[in-house]
């Protein structure tokens, strides 16, 4: 079993009226770990989620996940996946526990195992006090975890997770970023998509690259990485008419051109990986230029995009 | 950014230990053997249940609604119409039960498309159900909403005065054919919902065909005074056919024609638009 695809897609169009939000999309994810679906808005990325969730139906292209057809076995997929859509899917009008009691009796636990399970991932979750409030009542990152909860009420093979940390604080995404490992850890295959590439790379061991609607790239991070450097060191001299002279120490020890920026103290250069970074700035501080700060920026979407596409990444509104 | 940093080490511990039990919860998360069509419709019908307990509010419709338009239609029109208030109830009560029972129903195509515009839609039709029980269930909900509007219509009326000669059982027999009526009548609505874009633009659409067909109606007053050539449009209206029912019935005196009528019209609506409320929830 573990030998077929997670989700496996050959040439699949979606159009909305005149706008091609798919255009010939081919996928193959492997079953097990975290597999990233990148692109600015727009891209197409929730059109290829709803398409292999069922919850659209393709133009024209084959999609099978799990084995199985979207458009002619929905049934037999919906029965192996589940979705954690970019909008919340709980029902404001509910408690915790009762959103979770009621997806519980469908699937055709009991009355008190359904009760039972939803006590188990309240608390799992962090909910268990919140279980008899109201969901519309909910934190934005309460509502998020109370989502993933529903999708894993029973444990699927395969988890969707639309833009799972878009609007986020800083520390729900990290509570999110352990689920997705725990989901991960316990043989679940996650695939998640994301306009950010650092929670790519923090997470997936794949990545699919998508600019309107097809596939661009495909890889590790580390390939992906590759082709645009780790990002850009910035360092910010003491005194101006030291910059010169750091000017020259960067271009030596990293040989790239530096960026002279429009703030007289500071200097920008790309970087090919943190290590050799670190060495330039040590290099500074050993030649006596004191430095008042530096900072290694993560490649942004947008140089990613730069980089495999020349032309920057478009954010146009998402067709659905 | 910076305040919240010295507490953020500790919030965060606690999180972690709860991922192992996270792990534990996906661990214990077995499939049991799928549910009954019939157990699922309930599971739907249970929500639509328990929202009516958290927001009691839109019960509204259900008891307000009914009351204002027994006491204003019995006294504005009564004693014009009728020579005395409770001579025109007798008349008018099944009626007025019929019109606000039909009324109700409007809501069911306006939750439902409430209810895809939030996105819980996306979570019922991505499990593997019956999709249609999802409709089923909600249909059942709102059979209790009009039960209660039913209820409180009927007590009302008999608090009035009103005095039907079939009795208890005849109010009941009247009531449960009314309300076979409106649960077919409804998959109108749900195909509607599915279509509308918005609730306001469906709102809009369902006044536009539930005014004139519950006012155009013998509801209110007999169709005999009425222009001649209004008459056969009132008597053939749907609605009319169904209160001249519910009054025979409450009466002590079933209409066969019109009884028969209303089952055979009910049995249409709900082969007809369930199939293609199915349809356009697939094509979605």
């Amino acid at each position: 079993m573990a030998s077929e695809l997670a989700v496996e897609a050959t040439g699949v169009v979606k159009h909305f009226g005149d706008t091609k939000a798919i255009d010939g999309l081919d996928l193959a994810v492997a079953q097990g770990g975290v597999y990233g679906v990148l692109g600015p808005n727009g891209a197409g990325k929730t059109t290829a989620i709803r398409i292999l969730t069922t919850l659209l139906r393709p133009d024209a292209g084959v999609a099978r996940v799990l084995g199985h057809d979207v458009t002619k076995e929905p049934d037999a997929v919906r029965s192996r996946m589940s979705l954690t859509g970019q909008f919340s899917s709980v029902d404001d009008d509910l408690t915790g526990i009762e959103n979770l009691v009621f997806l519980g009796r469908l699937f055709g636990y009991s009355n008190r195992d359904a009760k039972a399970r939803a006590l188990q991932l309240l608390d799992a979750f962090g909910l268990a006090e919140a279980g008899a409030k109201l969901v519309k009542h909910y934190s934005g990152g309460m509502r998020r975890r109370l989502d993933i909860a529903s999708s894993i009420v029973v444990t699927p093979d395969l988890i969707f997770l639309d833009e799972p940390t878009t609007g986020l604080d800083p520390r729900s995404r990290n509570q999110v970023w352990d689920v997705v490992r725990a989901l991960v850890a316990e043989g679940t295959t996650v695939i998640l998509t994301t306009q950010y590439l650092e929670e790519a790379d923090q997470l997936a061991g794949r990545i699919a690259v998508i600019d309107r609607g097809k596939v661009i790239a495909e890889g590790t991070p580390n390939d992906l990485k590759a082709s645009v450097g780790s990002g850009a060191l910035r360092v910010r001299v003491e005194q101006e008419d030291r910059r010169e002279a750091a000017q020259a120490t960067l271009e030596r020890v990293l040989g790239e051109p530096v960026i002279v920026d429009a703030d007289p103290a500071s200097l920008s250069v790309r970087v090919a990986d943190a290590d050799r970074a670190a060495l330039a700035v040590a290099e500074l501080t050993r030649e006596g230029i004191p430095i008042v700060n530096f900072s290694l920026a993560q490649p942004s979407l947008d140089e990613v995009f730069l980089a495999l596409t020349g032309r920057p990444a478009e954010t146009t509104e998402d067709a659905a | 950014m910076t305040t919240a940093t010295p507490t953020r080490p500790r919030e965060r511990d606690a999180f972690e230990s709860d991922i192992d039990r996270v792990r534990a919860a996906l661990g214990a998360g077995t499939r049991p053997s799928r549910p009954s069509v019939i157990s699922q419709s309930f599971t739907f019908g249970w929500r639509a249940l328990l929202k009516i307990k958290h927001v009691p509010e839109q019960l509204g419709d259900v008891t307000m609604f009914p009351i204002m338009f027994v006491l204003m239609f019995t006294y504005l029109f009564g004693g014009a119409l009728a020579g005395s208030v409770t001579e025109y109830l007798q008349f008018l009560l099944p009626g007025i039960l019929v019109q606000t029972v039909v009324m109700i129903t409007m809501y069911t195509g306006h939750t439902l498309n409430k209810e895809i515009q939030r996105g819980t839609f996306d979570r019922t039709r991505t499990l593997p159900i019956w999709q249609p029980t999802v409709f089923i269930g909600a249909l059942l909900g709102d059979a209790a909403r009009y039960t209660m509007a039913s209820t409180v219509i009927l007590t009302l009326g008999l608090i009035l005065g009103f005095r039907p000669d079939g009795g208890l059982p005849g109010m009941v027999l009247g009531t449960l054919l009314l309300l076979v009526f409106c649960f077919c009548f409804s998959w109108i609505w749900t195909a509607l919902g599915l279509i509308m874009r918005s609730p306001e633009a469906l709102m809009g659409a369902s006044m536009m065909i539930i005014f004139p067909v519950t006012f155009v109606s013998n509801i209110f007053v007999d169709p005999s005074t009425m222009p001649g050539w209004l008459q056969p449009i009132v008597e053939w209206n749907p609605v009319s056919l169904l209160a001249t029912a519910v009054r025979g019935i409450m009466a002590g005196d079933a209409p066969m024609f019109e009884v028969m009528w209303v089952l055979a019209a009910s049995v249409v609506l709900i082969s007809v638009f369930a199939p293609v409320t199915s349809y356009i929830y697939r094509r979605k």
